[in-house]
């Protein structure tokens, strides 16, 4: 039992080299929209539910003298619905107050947070970055979660705004619950690793879409011995990644901008590949090609990861719906495909054995002593920190 | 879409309107009437100030008990210790089921119709009965 009240006080979310500095006021905004997020999965989702069996349903049944088949006639019925307009309208708007108010923080530092990046970043050989690599089209045109610009928009020379924006803002939306160092999940991977893989001992490492790191930093720690390569097509990410790591303390990873549908990495030549929540960010062509990249990079014996929310197969079709919500209106727009595809059939096709094939699932490991541990009996769709590990063999 | 414009004639960022920018994509809105959301995500932005300026006096108040002089550094600096963040908590649980109000009795004549009968039909009911 936690001493600290949930969602937590901002004043305890952990401080990195390239951490913006923060006043008072600004950290009372993001304790101020922690308190809302939870309010509104904790007490206005659940009517979402209520509305649909008690109203919504049966009008759909009167009319059409069936059931809804898809979560699309869901979307269809429900978006007339008055409750679910009231709690979309709020939580849409509770997302643009946290863009905004991270970026307020971010922007109007930015000469200094980008010179605080820099001279981590400086002369190390662990920073490539690549000015002509083509971004490609998923990311290029998709401002991800409504933050503007997206991941690769940069405002000044060597910009690190968009990932610093993006780091200081995840406790906002997720109540405290991916962790001081919003790290959750990638505890979560060291862990299951440690407790189902534990004869592997990788030698090479590597992260598709890294980010900012956050969710490679515990996997790097629990293999303090192996050569991590990270990359991810954005600039202003990696340049982050790399000294928010460097001022952890953690040097055994080298943050590479590139494709993760072409990688310049000789064949059969990791131990251990893995992705967190990169794959429903990506398209439709792009995620076969990754899949197939990622059979081409592993050695045989390699074992090969994915944390993603759950499939749809085998949910209702309103659960479906709800799980939805962020595709069309939180800027997610290949998260419904994503969602929807048969994943075991598509590493099939990229030339993975099925018999080596597995699903799991991983919770969130934060520090329990402050932030708790999460309400298993509320369910916010799309953004509780815990997921399907998908997973196989080469 | 990258613009660097770190030169030395740059003119100088405008971060109050980029803060403030809009993603790509339509927005979609979900209320019958978009002014009325429009007015919604105004009230919402004036409840988070009104939530600072709250946990703002908070602090001078604690500050001020405690040492009976105070700076403007000593409160941007403040951290609450857990005794103050669980009573700041629970003012802000209020505080939302405040703002929120509505919302949550909207919810509670779902789920009980039996208490959310038009006051017509009572009168009705009473005069018939």
């Amino acid at each position: 039992m936690s001493i600290w009240p949930s969602p937590p006080p901002y004043s305890l979310v952990g401080k990195h080299g390239v951490s913006p500095e923060t006043g008072h006021d600004d950290r009372a905004r993001f304790n101020f929209l922690a308190q809302l997020n939870t309010h509104l999965a904790t007490h206005v989702l659940p009517g979402n539910a209520r509305a649909f069996e008690q109203r919504v349903k049966p009008q759909f049944v009167k009319e059409m003298g069936r059931e809804p088949e898809d979560r699309h006639e869901v979307r269809k019925a429900m978006l007339a619905d008055s409750h679910f307009q009231m709690w979309s309208a709020l939580r849409r708007s509770s997302m643009e107050l946290r863009q905004q108010n991270g970026r307020a923080v971010v922007l109007r530092q930015l000469d200094e947070l980008n010179a605080k990046a820099a001279a981590l970043n400086r002369d190390s050989t662990q920073l490539r970055l690549d000015p002509t690599l083509a971004i490609p089209a998923y990311i290029r045109k998709v401002d991800f979660h409504c933050m503007p610009g997206g991941y690769i928009t940069e405002h000044a020379a060597e910009d690190v705004s968009a990932a610093a924006n993006y780091d200081i803002g995840i406790f906002a939306t997720t109540g405290g619950g991916l962790g001081r160092y919003n790290d959750g999940a990638g505890h979560a991977v060291a862990h299951w690793l440690q407790t189902h893989a534990s004869t592997l001992k990788p030698k090479r490492i590597l992260d598709l879409g890294c980010g900012l790191g956050h969710s490679l930093l515990p996997v790097a720690e629990a293999y303090p011995d192996a050569d991590i390569i990270a990359i991810d097509v954005a600039a202003p990410l990696l340049r982050f990644a790399h000294a928010r790591a460097r001022s952890m303390g953690v040097n055994n990873i080298t943050f590479v901008q590139a494709n993760a549908e072409s990688v310049r990495e000789p064949d059969a030549s990791f131990d251990l590949v893995f992705t967190t929540m990169f794959l429903h960010e990506t398209s439709s062509v792009a995620i076969r090609r990754i899949l197939a990249e990622t059979h081409r990079l592993l050695k045989p014996g390699g074992l090969c990861l994915h944390l993603e929310q759950a499939q749809y197969a085998g949910l209702a079709p309103f659960q479906q719906f709800m799980r939805d919500w962020d595709c069309l209106y939180n800027n997610e727009p290949f998260w419904g495909h994503m969602h929807e595809l048969d994943l075991e059939a598509l590493m099939e096709t990229a030339g993975f054995s099925r018999a080596a094939m597995f699903q799991s699932k991983a919770d969130a490991i934060v520090d329990e002593a402050i932030f708790g541990k999460a309400n298993p009996d509320v369910e916010d769709y799309g953004r509780k920190a815990t997921w399907d590990v998908f997973g196989v063999r080469k | 879409m990258t613009s660097p414009n770190s030169g030395p004639q740059a003119a100088p960022l405008d971060w109050i309107a980029l803060s403030g920018a809009k993603p790509s994509g339509k927005r979609p809105y979900f209320l019958d009437d978009p002014a009325v959301e429009r007015v919604l995500a105004i009230t919402l932005a004036i409840a988070q100030e009104v939530a600072v300026l709250r946990e703002r006096l908070d602090t001078v108040e604690r500050l001020l008990e405690a040492s009976g002089g105070l700076k403007r550094e000593t409160i941007e600096a403040y951290v609450p210790d857990p005794a103050a963040a669980n009573e700041r908590a629970e003012w802000s649980r209020m505080y939302v089921a405040r703002v929120l109000r509505i919302v949550q009795q909207e919810l509670e004549a779902l789920s009980s119709p039996e208490k959310n009968i038009e006051l017509s039909t009572t009168a009705d009911e009473l005069g018939r009965t």
